[in-house]
């Protein structure tokens, strides 16, 4: 089996202290994470970690049920590049002497579909928002004039297939007297169809 | 027994400003170097605002009076099946065994009360008798509170907080009860962590309660502080640190909740001192049975029994293993009618061992490396493998590559993480087996499987020829470990608890030891923590006081905790203690012995005069080193009333067999 990128959507309760539990579970089995971000979802006060990393489907399968097993998460998706949107977003700040007299900034916004955030005298910050590919071409465009700092942020990424958590969250809120039981329909499909 | 709440100490009655949160208010109120000893924001006046945090729903939610039922199977009190050997101790220091539950604590106005005063209601709201804890500097509200419940807790004074954890444990397993332990900050918590790592591995029901410095001195390398949350994630089922005391009920609620129900594990909860300290408006504790995040038990499918049910009733070679998952699920006898029906040979774990008697006819044996040699032969010649409540460790399963790979597999496992993990399911049957095998009882077919179960008993007579006679009568000078086990068999007739640590004896132990009754043999599994047995069985004697419980350690592993004998001079805990003595960390030299070519590295530990020690510590003890004197030895450690340690000194160079290699498959046994 071999490696390729996943997108592992994890919809968790607010609670210190777990961003390390989810993290241990990489680091034990010494998984690179390529890209992490943590964020509202959806559902009010659940939160939304969408994490990148290169591995098996078999290693990630066992991941996400790893992670699910922990107290305070409550479900794990994972999905392959065609099961999702996903966007990051890159700033870019350059000399805004070298942009002004050596590149036509209106023509470089265009073309890269970036944005003016900041303009100094000094520098200036461009931002733009895309896939991997495409923050990376404006990197490259910008590079030879006198780049000075640049910065992405982690992917997030909505499911295609995703109904949202609201109905699964209803799930989870169900209360018995005794043991309730767990909907494990979605166990052996924890990435959506 | 009614379970008094103290009324708060009239100095006391200020409480803090609980609109503020708790960390800017102790900055204002507390000097930064407030002695630990004085108490700290309970001195300072402040007056108590209509803003006070509650716990959430607490007051609205807390039935009136707590139906018995509700305290779960925690407080059952444990069936204890008479000892043939001696009557329950008169000097062990135990609570009557009236069950403290929760009585009436909603119907009376909300009360003023210390962080540490809550704790102390939890427990006894929780069922908890005995509790194993040493104290410090950052868990001292906690135990002065104690002091006020002495009556009602049992607190046993262990000599290392590792001591402590281990004794948690074997309460946990022998009783089906959840262990608590109380250890302080800093040392005292990190001393927790080969218990933690032990009881997740072999999901024991614990919760530890730790002591942490002040809320405001956290991150500031204050004494004994350390990150105990980050410290013990990785080996805990959940942890939590509590700054406000206002959130006790709940979050200890939540920690037994955790800590027993689903896959039971360790569970940690750090109370910083300002919490365990701190007056809040307190309305009654109410046990969690629900946290919206948390499913312990998955669904059962019904088109899996299903499944898995014909595979069975298809099958010609079928065979079942079991583990420690039919004990947790309290399912012993759901098991045994499951393979009495479906007339399928059962083997087991060493975590498995005593859910099904040593003398049943469908008992084929142990499993592993160390195993049978029917078991892990015919593992390969199966068609139908049903695993229930185990998880393929490496050391059941040998090389994975060469695992039963003529076999359905049908796994019946709660644990839905468990589930393909190492073994690829054909049919996954999630779900707590005290409810899914009777689903599958209902669907097999009754059978027996005459010629299958006589290739087990032929593989059993190879090994009755070619190990374990030689094992259990030897021919040989030097005793062996298991004609020691043997006699002991004899004597206890399969009524006591056994104890082991981790090594050869662990091996011939699990081998040869025979069990009436479950939760009978309680070791290291998992982690294969040397050191287990000793703590581990002062716990399980008092977790099951009617019963005789022994002891069983090499030389080596004995010394590792061998400071907690100070527990049972103190405590008079009739508890049978028994050092089998090679001379050598066995296990290892073993290995080096077959693997490395008798390259012995630091195998030959020396031991002290081991009956000396214990006679140091007031225990009465002997060394044996003659069969003729063995039994009568033995005896004499069962028939004394009290504690007793006796020293056995066996074979130098002995080897546990069968064996199967590390790398090799099972069917590679090797029986000499």
């Amino acid at each position: 089996m071999s490696k390729q990128e996943y997108t592992i959507t994890v919809y968790t309760e607010n609670q210190i202290g777990l961003l390390n539990r989810i993290a241990i579970l990489f680091s034990r089995r010494k998984i690179n994470v390529d890209s992490l971000n943590t964020s509202p979802s959806e559902v009010e006060g659940i939160h939304r970690f969408t994490i990148v990393i290169n591995e098996t489907e078999d290693a990630v399968r066992k991941l996400a049920r790893q992670m699910e097993k922990q107290v305070d998460v409550l479900r794990a998706f994972y999905n392959s590049g065609d099961e999702i949107v996903w966007q990051e977003m890159a700033l870019y700040k350059v000399p805004t002497s070298e942009i002004a007299e050596k590149v036509k900034v209106e023509r470089l916004l265009r073309e890269h579909g970036a944005r003016v955030v900041v303009i100094r005298t000094d520098y200036t910050v461009f931002e733009t928002t895309g896939q991997r590919e495409e923050t990376d071409k404006l990197l490259r465009v910008l590079e030879p004039f006198g780049l000075i700092e640049f910065v992405r942020s982690a992917r997030i990424a909505i499911i295609k297939a995703s109904e949202g958590f609201h109905a699964l969250l209803n799930e989870f809120e169900v209360q018995s007297s005794k043991f309730e039981v767990f909907d494990s329909k979605s166990m052996d499909e924890t990435a959506y169809p | 027994m009614q379970n008094k709440f103290p009324q708060p100490a009239p100095v006391a009655s200020l409480t803090v400003d609980g609109g503020r949160s708790t960390v800017d208010g102790l900055q204002a109120a507390v000097p930064p170097v407030l002695p630990a000893t004085q108490a700290g924001p309970d001195t300072e006046p402040s007056t108590v605002d209509g803003r006070r945090r509650t716990v959430d729903g607490l007051q609205a939610a807390v039935p009136p009076v707590l139906p018995a039922t509700q305290a779960g199977p925690d407080t059952e009190p444990s069936t204890t099946p008479p000892s043939t050997v001696h009557r329950p101790p008169s000097t062990v220091h135990r609570l009557p065994s009236t069950v403290h539950r929760l009585p009436s604590t909603v119907n009376r106005p909300p009360s003023t009360v210390s962080g540490s005063e809550a704790v102390m209601h939890a427990l006894l709201a929780e069922g908890v008798e005995t509790v194993f804890g040493y104290p410090g500097g950052a868990i001292m509200p906690i135990y002065d509170a104690l002091y006020d419940y002495m009556d009602r807790l049992n607190h046993v004074l262990v000599r290392h907080e590792q001591g402590a954890i281990h004794a948690a444990q074997g309460f946990a397993r022998v009783s089906g009860r959840v262990g608590v332990v109380f250890a302080t900050s800093g040392p005292g918590a990190t001393n927790l962590v080969t218990g933690l790592a032990d009881a997740l591995s072999d999901s024991t029901p614990v919760v530890c309660l730790t002591g942490q410095v002040f809320a405001h001195l956290l991150g500031t390398d204050a004494f004994q502080e350390t990150d105990v949350i980050n410290i013990t994630t990785p080996v805990t089922k959940w942890n939590y640190q509590v700054t406000d005391a206002a959130e006790i009920p709940e979050v200890l609620a939540k920690a037994f909740f955790i800590a027993r129900s689903g896959r039971p594990g360790p569970v940690v909860v750090d109370i910083t001192k300002n919490a365990q300290l701190q007056k809040f408006e307190y309305s009654g504790y109410t046990p969690c049975h629900h946290i919206r995040s948390y499913r312990p038990k998955p669904l059962i499918r019904q088109e899996y029994i299903r499944e898995a049910a014909d595979l069975i009733n298809a099958a010609g070679r079928p065979f079942v293993l079991f583990g420690q998952g039919v004990i947790l699920g309290k399912a012993e006898a759901e098991f045994r009618r499951f393979i009495e029906k479906s007339g399928i040979p059962a083997a087991w774990t060493i975590l498995g061992l005593s859910a099904l008697p040593s003398d049943h006819p469908l008992n084929v044996g142990m499993l592993g490396m160390h195993g049978n040699y029917g078991p892990n032969l015919l593992t390969n010649e199966c068609d139908v493998l049903i695993a229930v409540g185990m998880r393929f460790d490496d050391r059941v399963t040998g090389r994975l590559d060469k695992y039963a790979k003529q076999a359905k597999i049908i796994h019946l496992d709660i644990d839905p993480a468990e589930i393909d993990k190492n073994i690829k399911a054909t049919v996954p049957v999630w779900g707590d087996c005290k409810e899914t095998l009777p689903l599958l009882t209902a669907l097999v077919q009754e059978k027996s499987h005459v010629e299958w179960l006589q290739r087990f008993r032929d593989c059993d007579r190879q090994e009755q020829e070619i190990v374990i006679q030689n094992e259990l009568h030897p021919t040989c000078e030097a005793l062996t470990m298991g004609e020691v086990i043997h006699l002991l068999n004899e004597l206890t007739a399969g009524e006591a608890v056994i104890v082991t640590d981790v090594g050869q004896h662990q091996m011939v132990a699990c081998r040869y030891a025979k069990f009436n009754h479950s939760r009978s043999k309680i070791t290291s599994g998992g982690l294969g923590t040397m050191g287990f047995a000793l703590p581990a069985a002062i716990g399980a004697k008092f977790g099951a006081p009617g019963r005789t419980v022994v002891a069983i350690a090499g030389d080596g592993g004995f010394q590792m905790t061998i400071q907690e004998l100070g527990v049972i001079q103190q405590t008079g805990l009739n508890l049978k203690i028994i050092i089998l003595n090679n001379r050598f960390l066995g296990m290892v030299r073993q290995w080096q012995e077959l693997f490395h070519e008798r390259r012995y590295s630091f195998v030959d530990i020396v031991s002290p005069d081991f009956s000396a020690v214990a006679a140091g510590y007031g225990i009465p003890g002997h060394r044996v080193d003659q069969r003729d004197q063995l039994a009568g030895a033995l005896r004499t450690m069962l028939e004394r009333d009290g504690p007793y340690l006796l020293e056995i000194m066996v074979g130098k160079e002995n080897n546990v067999f069968p064996m199967v290699p590390q790398g090799c498959s099972v069917s590679e046994i090797r029986l000499r």
